[in-house]
This record gives structure tokens, C-alpha cells and sequence, in this order.
């Protein structure tokens, strides 16, 4: 029986746990480190509606909360994209571009961008802040996209769409 | 007073954490749609570790603050717990959220630094999320228009 368990890893890990727990523990330090200067838990979906408020008058958008936020939040975007650029050049093995099917991320991005505005939150806001915070409210918010989004991707794969 | 108005510092701060940030969405490889997709359709479990070990960073971080910490320097905002009200767009905007990302394999912290690796094509989901929040706005001014005239059509 001894021999199961390391199969068993394998099995559900095969490329390795540890750049992820590295991974995981870089990204809960960025939001930390902004907490702490500032007091502000930063998720990443509310630049979508303070962003819009550069270009749209409809209140929904232009709340003080959003127009008052909206600059360091595209500075906090650009800086993602600039982080993630950063350890590419020094340590990945070159620029990286995915396969999967561009009706993907036609159809899947404007979801993204409905739900997380609907539930007031995403995977960081409330997958890493909240569940941080032990929310109630992030803990069912999480516990709902995870399940569902688990059944979409088993559903497509089993319907042969790949990747 | 705006956030934005908090002088250089504060900047700083914020791209500091924005560039560790984007930098760990590199190491984790979630970057890549495909590390999700993979852990979402039961291939290759690793992305708990990446959610995980980011929820204890911040779950430790946020207790200490609030435990002994007072104010934050830049701000002068206090440590508190700033929780969510629960309703039933939390349920409803997870599950459009969960399609969203089970289709994609994308979210839009992930999203921004995918760009940062390469992914061009990326941007047909940023592009997507942008309408996404957009059309919800509409329809969110929309129905507090109605509900306000009193002219609601049920």
C-alpha cells in the first residue's frame, strides 16, 4: 500500500505543487503588500466597471467609489501585466501563447464580466481576499463558481471541445 | 478625497503589489488558461495549492492588521474587516461567473497577466469582460429606471 500514495500524487499532481504554492503565495503577498500601505483589499474585476466610467456617463459606473478609484486601478492593471512580463523575460522560457479556441474567450469573457459585476467579486477579490477574511459571503460565492465552472469544463471536454 | 490624490506613495505601493502580484500569476502558471482548464477538468489538481497558498498569505496578513494594527500609513483608512452583504447576486453572479470561467479558464486578475506572458488572443477575453460589465450596467440602470417610474412591465 506504500507504494500508492506517491502514485497517487502523481496522479492528481503531475507537473509538481511547488511553483503553484510559490505561485500562490506571491500573489497573496501583492494584495497583502497593498493592504498594509493602504487599507484597500484590491481585487482585480472592479477596474472593469471604473474603467468604463472614463467612457460611459451611466451612473452605475461613475458611483464616487469607482471614479475616485479608477486611476490606481488601471496603474494596479498595468502593473499585473508588467509583473507577469517581468518574470517571463528573466526566468520563463520565452513569450507564450495559448491554443485555446478564440470562441472561448469570446463567450466565456463577457460571462466573466456579467458574473463577477452580478456576485461583486472574482477569484481574487473574493477567492483570495475573501476566503482571507473568512466571508460568508465570499466563502458561497467561491464554493458556487468553482462547482459550476468545474461542470462547464467537464461538459465541453466531454463534448470533445479541446482546448 | 480621491484614492488617487494620495500622492506618490500610494502609487508606489500600488504598483508594487500589482508587480508581485502579476509576477506570482506568472510563477503559477495560471496565466495560462490551459492550468485551469486542466485543474477544472480534474487533470491536474495544482491550482488548489495557488488559491490556497494566496487565501493564507492574506488570511494571516489581514489578522495580523487587524489584531495590531491601527491605521494604514497611506491612507489613514483602519484595519477592519470590510465584508460583503450577502443576497442572491452573490449565488446568481457565481454561477454566471463559474460558466464564464469553465468555458474560458480565465478571470480577470489572470487575464491581465496573461497578457504579460504573451497570450495576445487573451484580449477577445478582456475585451469579452469589458462588454460583460458594460451590458450589466445597462441593464442594471435600465431596471432601477423602471422600478422607479413605477412602469415595470410585470
Amino acid at each position: 500500500m506504500s507504494g500508492l500514495t506517491p502514485l497517487l500524487v502523481e496522479g492528481l499532481f503531475p507537473n509538481g505543487i511547488a511553483h503553484y504554492a510559490l505561485g500562490g503565495l506571491l500573489i497573496g503577498l501583492g494584495t497583502a503588500v497593498i493592504y498594509l500601505g493602504t487599507g484597500i483589499i484590491a481585487g482585480a474585476s472592479t477596474f472593469l466597471e471604473s474603467t468604463l466610467s472614463y467612457v460611459s456617463d451611466l451612473p452605475r459606473f461613475n458611483k464616487a467609489k469607482y471614479v475616485a478609484s479608477r486611476d490606481w486601478r488601471v496603474v494596479f492593471t498595468l502593473s499585473i501585466v508588467a509583473g507577469a512580463a517581468l518574470y517571463t523575460v528573466l526566468f520563463g522560457d520565452g513569450w507564450w501563447v495559448s491554443d485555446v479556441q478564440p470562441w472561448r474567450f469570446a463567450v466565456g469573457g463577457v460571462l466573466v464580466g456579467v458574473g463577477t459585476r452580478i456576485g461583486k467579486g472574482c477569484t481574487s477579490g473574493h477567492g483570495v481576499c475573501g476566503v482571507g477574511s473568512r466571508s460568508r459571503t465570499s466563502l458561497v460565492n467561491v464554493a458556487t463558481f468553482m462547482l459550476v465552472a468545474i461542470g462547464v469544463a467537464q461538459l465541453l471536454s466531454a463534448l470533445g471541445v479541446s482546448p | 478625497m480621491s484614492d488617487d490624490e494620495r500622492g506618490l506613495g500610494f502609487m508606489l505601493v500600488v504598483i508594487a503589489g500589482g508587480l508581485i502580484f502579476g509576477f506570482g500569476l506568472a510563477v503559477s502558471n495560471m496565466a495560462r488558461p490551459e492550468v485551469v482548464l486542466d485543474f477544472l477538468q480534474f487533470d491536474d489538481l495544482g491550482l488548489v495549492f495557488v488559491m490556497g497558498g494566496a487565501a493564507v498569505v492574506t488570511g494571516t496578513v489581514f489578522a495580523l492588521a487587524e489584531a495590531f494594527g491601527d491605521r494604514a500609513p497611506l491612507t489613514g483608512r483602519d484595519y477592519g474587516r470590510r465584508l460583503k452583504s450577502f443576497d442572491k447576486n452573490v449565488v446568481v453572479g457565481g454561477v454566471v461567473f463559474g460558466a464564464g470561467w469553465g468555458i474560458s479558464g480565465i478571470c480577470p486578475g489572470a487575464a491581465y497577466a496573461s497578457l504579460g506572458v504573451g497570450n495576445y488572443p487573451i484580449l477577445i477575453a478582456i475585451g469579452g469582460m469589458f462588454v460583460g460589465a458594460y451590458l450589466q450596467g445597462l441593464w442594471r440602470a435600465r431596471r432601477t429606471e423602471s422600478a422607479a417610474t413605477g412602469t415595470s412591465a410585470d
